[in-house]
Parts: structure tokens; C-alpha cells; sequence
């Protein structure tokens, strides 16, 4: 059979027809940016490419190629979690000194105007959700958003971002505290 | 055994938040509940936090619903440049 010994070749055309939207899905769900998703998918083709003849048809192509757009992603997650001078969330606790772990006095939860006609869905609230996630440092942003509105499992995320789940938890911490307060100044008090 | 049943309004808000996603420990959820007795302030943001949750799950719900794909525009860019750098190697 002359096709087993012919060295592995991805059609490019075939390829891209076959499986860049669900890497592309893959990655924006991930990452929450097209144009860094966009990024990130060709770059995945191109690896795939330059190692096709790596390829031991194993596993399907598809499972193969995901393999190399999880690396892609993690890459992105550690560039995030490094840029230099990168922001942090603005703490809501004294983290040092005698008050330690208690409130700030201006961070204090205050009550909330007409709460229960103020959640109900409608594209405002999204849209001022959506703002206030965005204020967010990039690397609270992304695992708040695969944890809460992705809904991935703690273990699941931990895998792919090569962190613990204390590490995840005091990001899910500093990010709900910072959208509260968004939330509360933008939405609920405005 | 009890060694810190008293903790900080950091700490009893770090499990509420874990607690929202259903996965604070008993223990945890006994800290958070005597320390919530106490504080006013926690109580507050406990109850908030439920309301916070519940908006959450609306963008989560809406999320789901929209698939994201590629244009046509960019897979045929993808294609030619895959292509280009195929014949190149």
C-alpha cells in the first residue's frame, strides 16, 4: 500500500476547511479576543505544518492539532500572567499591618438601589458586565471568565493554565470583589 | 483540631466567592457562618454576592448560545499563506 508509505502531509485547504472554526472556538472561548484567537489558530496550522511528518495518525487530526493549540494557549496565559508592570486588581483589604484582612473603608460593600429590578436580563446589563470584566488585569479576566461564564470545572482550568486551585481561587477572589464594585458604582448606584 | 475558627473578612469572603461555585468545604462554610453572624459588612457582601452570581449565570446562559467562527475572508487568508509556506519548505 502505497499510501502508509507516503510521509504525513496536511492539506492546507482540506485542513482549514475542516477544523478552523472549532480550534478558532476553541481558542476564543479561551482567550475572549478574536483577534488573538485568530493569531493563535494560525499559528496552531502553522506548527501543525512544519511537524506533519511528526504526526503518527495516532490520534484523528483534529485531537492532534487541538494538542498543539493548548500549548498556544498556555503560552498566552503565562505572557499575561508576566507582562512587566502588568496592573493589579484594586485590593478591597488591608493586606498588611495590624488591619490586615479586614476592609478598606471606601471598598465597603454599600447597600444597593432597586436590586431585584436592576438584575433582570437585558442587554444593558450585559453590556456593563461585559465593561466591567474588561477593567479587569488580563489574567484575573481570563480565569474569571472560564470559571464563571464558560463554566469549566476548577480541575479542568487548573490543567490548562498549569496553576493550583489555591492560585485560581484567590484570582476568582480579587476579581469578584473588583466586579462587585464595578458593579456597584456603575450599575446598581449609578 | 478547631485551630481557626476565626477569620478574617478577606478570608470569609474568599469562601463566599468559592462557595458560589459550590466548592467550599464544610469546614470553610462553618468559618464563613460564625464569622458572617458577626459581620454586618460579610453579611452584606454574601447576600450581594448571590445577586452577583445570578448575573453571572444570565451572561453564561446568553455565552453558550453564540458560536464563534472564522470568516470567509479569514480562512481564505489562512489558506493562502499556509499554502505559500508550504510550497516554501
Amino acid at each position: 500500500m502505497n499510501q502508509t508509505n507516503k510521509p504525513n502531509t496536511l492539506s492546507p485547504n482540506k485542513c482549514v476547511d475542516d477544523y478552523a472554526d472549532y480550534l478558532f472556538n476553541y481558542a476564543v472561548v479561551r482567550v475572549n479576543d478574536s483577534n488573538i484567537a485568530k493569531d493563535l489558530v494560525q499559528e496552531t496550522f502553522f506548527s501543525g505544518l512544519k511537524s506533519a511528518k511528526n504526526f503518527q495518525g495516532k490520534s484523528t487530526e483534529r485531537t492532534w492539532l487541538v494538542s498543539i493549540l493548548k500549548r498556544k494557549v498556555i503560552d498566552h496565559y503565562r505572557k499575561i500572567n508576566s507582562k512587566k508592570g502588568q496592573a493589579e486588581v484594586r485590593m478591597s483589604f488591608y493586606d498588611n499591618g495590624e488591619d490586615k484582612g479586614n476592609w478598606i473603608e471606601e471598598r465597603v460593600p454599600q447597600s444597593w438601589d432597586n436590586e431585584a429590578e436592576k438584575t433582570i436580563e437585558n442587554d444593558e446589563l450585559k453590556s456593563q458586565l461585559d465593561e466591567c470584566i474588561d477593567y479587569l488585569p488580563e489574567k484575573y479576566a481570563m480565569v474569571f471568565r472560564m470559571k464563571t461564564i464558560q463554566e469549566f470545572e476548577t480541575e479542568e482550568i487548573c490543567k490548562e493554565l498549569d496553576i493550583t486551585p489555591s492560585n485560581l481561587w484567590v484570582i476568582i477572589h480579587r476579581a469578584r470583589t473588583q466586579l462587585r464594585n464595578c458593579m456597584e458604582k456603575n450599575w446598581f448606584n449609578k | 483540631m478547631f485551630k481557626k475558627i476565626k477569620i478574617t473578612c478577606d478570608e470569609a469572603t474568599a469562601i463566599c466567592d468559592k462557595a458560589q461555585y459550590g466548592e467550599a468545604s464544610f469546614y470553610e462554610k462553618l468559618q464563613l457562618n460564625l464569622h458572617l453572624l458577626v459581620c454586618k459588612i460579610c453579611a452584606l457582601y454574601s447576600k450581594q454576592n448571590r445577586k452577583m452570581s445570578a448575573i453571572f449565570k444570565l451572561r453564561a446562559t446568553s455565552c453558550k448560545q453564540e458560536i464563534k467562527c472564522l470568516s470567509k475572508i479569514d480562512k481564505h487568508a489562512l489558506k493562502e499563506q499556509l499554502n505559500q509556506f508550504n510550497e516554501s519548505v
